[in-house]
């Protein structure tokens, strides 16, 4: 740790397991309640948001991916759900969902960034249809000046490579 | 035995419009699946999937579990992925590399072509029984061929040779090739399989109906329209938000610029409308700079001028594959039910292109093919609610007459209609479905002419 990265996180909690998992559970509910443009100001300015299509995908470059939005295509994407003119959410899908088991895999020494891993259960129900999903997430978070941010998150479906309906909530 | 006279079926495909129950009657579709998946080419695997003796992939034709494998001497293999005792599948993976069939429920075992290998207790079985017998393996698909590695598989033991079925349409073939720098093609990337609620026919309706996305896809174009170019991308935002403006084309771009040719046995391409200056990044884009370069050292500045300039968006080969050369990727649409389709998409590698011309195809695939796409997620819903809408008792017929007065004849054989937004494509598919369906066994097979 430089001298800068210390005066920087001088009276910054560390982010602990306590402080992720809330932010985590605030994340979900934030897309369980449709609030996009509030999620979306979660990530950082260059974060990345990514479901792979295979289990144990290395890279999203060298295979496609359900999901692969830089910051620009997530603006994109975030802006689109907020159309009235989205007609895979007329109706608009209502989600539910549970996260949990989350744990810290690798904490910058600072303190002020860490990746979590947590398990999800995600019940969307649609036009009479309620569509299952579950699986693990990845979430990079650091400490801002006002909070939390995601500077990228994976999130492996287990059924990822299953021959799939439109996803459109983000997970 | 159908119950449906071949007269019937004539009734249901009139001159501009066809009979709702070509897409909910479960009837029709096992017709279908016998006589048009029964009969025709249909595309089973890319050879760059088996390149080596012993690689095999499980495929399909309709709904028939197949096994696609390079044998020992390197000949191509087609059979049914189903044990000749007692019907198990034989082969549960996606895939690998054998030496063997073997099936875990008795323990037989099957060389690549479905020859009957080595069974346990022989002995216990009638005298007549001759393992040896050509009949007596896992069961063979009668035709199999190839062209220019794209594998295509037939069940009926006659008919038309593959290259006479494909007609013109091997020349989008050849496009899909020729642009490799080094003249190959080699299957990457990964797999996307996406399914939805209603008939299979409706997916190649759509892929060269030019007419919908202005509409379909608003929500994305608009989207894309008001993204700010300097949110920070890594280039996947970049092409893809660049696809979704170009969906955002007036009416008048894909009447002026855009044709839709049509060919017999039921295939199509749109072309002319992208030029790969505006699909890869522009002349000036070092990848695509690289990219031509490549090509022109392999083919030379003229020949590599008369590859880059043919310009076809998607081509549709009847009844279920649809492939776009300039970003490499190919989709396979495979019927379950009368109302429950899925679709794999493929992509390819480009043997002597920039690793980077890759990465743009999968950045592509997944704005355009990816179940979480802001684009294919609004063609998915119009598709699942042609099914609901159908499955209703309301109006009978289903119009495809857009551009039907324009229809005219076109070189190679083809016709064409008047520019892109015109349905002849469809009205094509369904003079091929016609003269499939209604093919009497014995009698020549020919495409119907339109009325």
């Amino acid at each position: 740790m430089t001298m800068l990265d210390a005066r920087r996180s001088e009276g910054r909690a560390a982010l602990d397991i306590g402080t992720c998992e809330a932010f985590l559970i605030h994340e979900a509910r934030l897309l369980d309640e449709a609030r996009f443009d509030e999620w979306l100001a979660l990530f950082t300015a260059d974060a990345w948001y990514w479901v792979p299509s295979q289990p144990g995908q290395e890279s999203p470059r060298d295979t496609v991916s359900l999901i692969y939005d830089d910051r620009r295509l997530l603006e994109t994407r975030v802006r689109r759900l907020a159309s009235p003119r989205i007609y895979s959410q007329e109706p608009r899908s209502r989600t539910s969902r549970i996260v949990a088991n989350v744990t810290i895999e690798d904490a910058a020494a600072d303190g002020q960034a860490c990746t979590t891993r947590s398990k999800f259960q995600l019940l969307e129900y649609r036009r009479n249809a309620q569509t299952a999903y579950a699986g693990t997430s990845f979430h990079r978070l650091v400490r801002a000046d006002d909070g939390i941010r995601i500077a990228w998150k994976r999130v492996d479906l287990v059924n990822c490579d299953a021959a799939l309906e439109g996803l459109l909530v983000p997970f | 035995m159908s119950a449906l006279s071949r007269e019937q079926i004539r009734s249901f495909v009139q001159p501009g419009r066809v009979h709702r129950r070509l897409y909910t009657d479960p009837e029709i579709f096992e017709l279908e699946l016998d006589r048009i998946f029964g009969s025709a080419w249909i595309y089973v695997g890319h050879e760059s999937q088996i390149k080596n003796p012993g690689d095999f992939i499980a495929t399909r034709i309709g709904r028939k579990p197949l096994l696609l494998a390079r044998d020992m001497d390197g000949a191509i293999r087609l059979v049914h992925n189903q044990c000749a005792h007692r019907g198990a599948m034989v082969v549960a993976s996606d895939g690998g590399h054998t030496d063997e069939y073997r099936c875990c429920y008795h323990g037989w075992t099957y060389h690549l072509d479905g020859r009957i290998k080595a069974a346990p207790l022989l002995h216990g079985y009638p005298a007549d029984f001759d393992a040896k017998a050509p009949d007596a393996g896992m069961r063979r698909v009668p035709r199999v061929a190839s062209y220019r590695g794209f594998v295509f598989g037939s069940l009926a033991a006659d008919g038309p040779g593959l290259t006479e079925f494909l007609g013109h349409m091997t020349t989008s073939l050849d496009d899909m090739v020729d642009r490799a720098p080094d003249g190959e093609l080699e299957v990457a990337g990964g797999t996307f399989k996406h399914c939805y609620r209603g008939n299979w026919k409706l997916y190649l309706e759509n892929l060269c109906d030019a007419a919908h996305p202005l509409f379909t896809h608003e929500s994305s174009i608009v989207a894309a329209q008001r993204q700010a170019d300097d949110a920070h991308s890594d280039g996947t935002g970049e092409i893809a938000i660049r696809q979704m403006r170009q969906n955002g084309a007036p009416y008048s771009f894909w009447e002026a610029n855009v044709g839709i040719w049509t060919y017999p046995n039921g295939h199509s391409f749109l072309g002319d409308y992208h030029d790969d200056a505006k699909l890869v990044a522009g002349m000036n884009d070092p990848v695509f700079r690289e990219y031509v370069a490549a090509v022109e050292a392999k083919n030379g500045k003229e020949r590599t001028k008369q590859i880059l300039e043919v310009r076809r968006w998607n081509s549709n080969v009847y009844p279920n594959l649809s492939f776009m050369s300039q970003f490499q990727q190919l989709r396979v649409v495979h019927p379950i039910a009368v109302n429950e389709t899925v679709v794999h998409t493929f992509g390819f590698r480009l043997r002597g292109a920039p690793q980077r011309m890759f990465e743009n195809m999968i950045a592509f695939a997944n704005i355009v093919n990816g179940t979480g796409s802001l684009v294919l997620t609004d063609d998915l819903e119009i598709y699942n609610r042609i099914g609901i809408g159908l499955g209703s008792a309301g109006p009978e017929w289903l119009s495809i007459g857009r551009g039907y007065d324009s229809d005219r004849a076109d070189e190679h054989g083809g016709r064409r209609g008047r520019n892109s937004t015109s349905e002849i494509y469809i009205r094509n598919m369904f003079d091929a479905w016609l003269g499939l369906m209604t093919h009497e066994p014995g009698g020549t097979r020919h495409a119907v002419a339109a009325e």
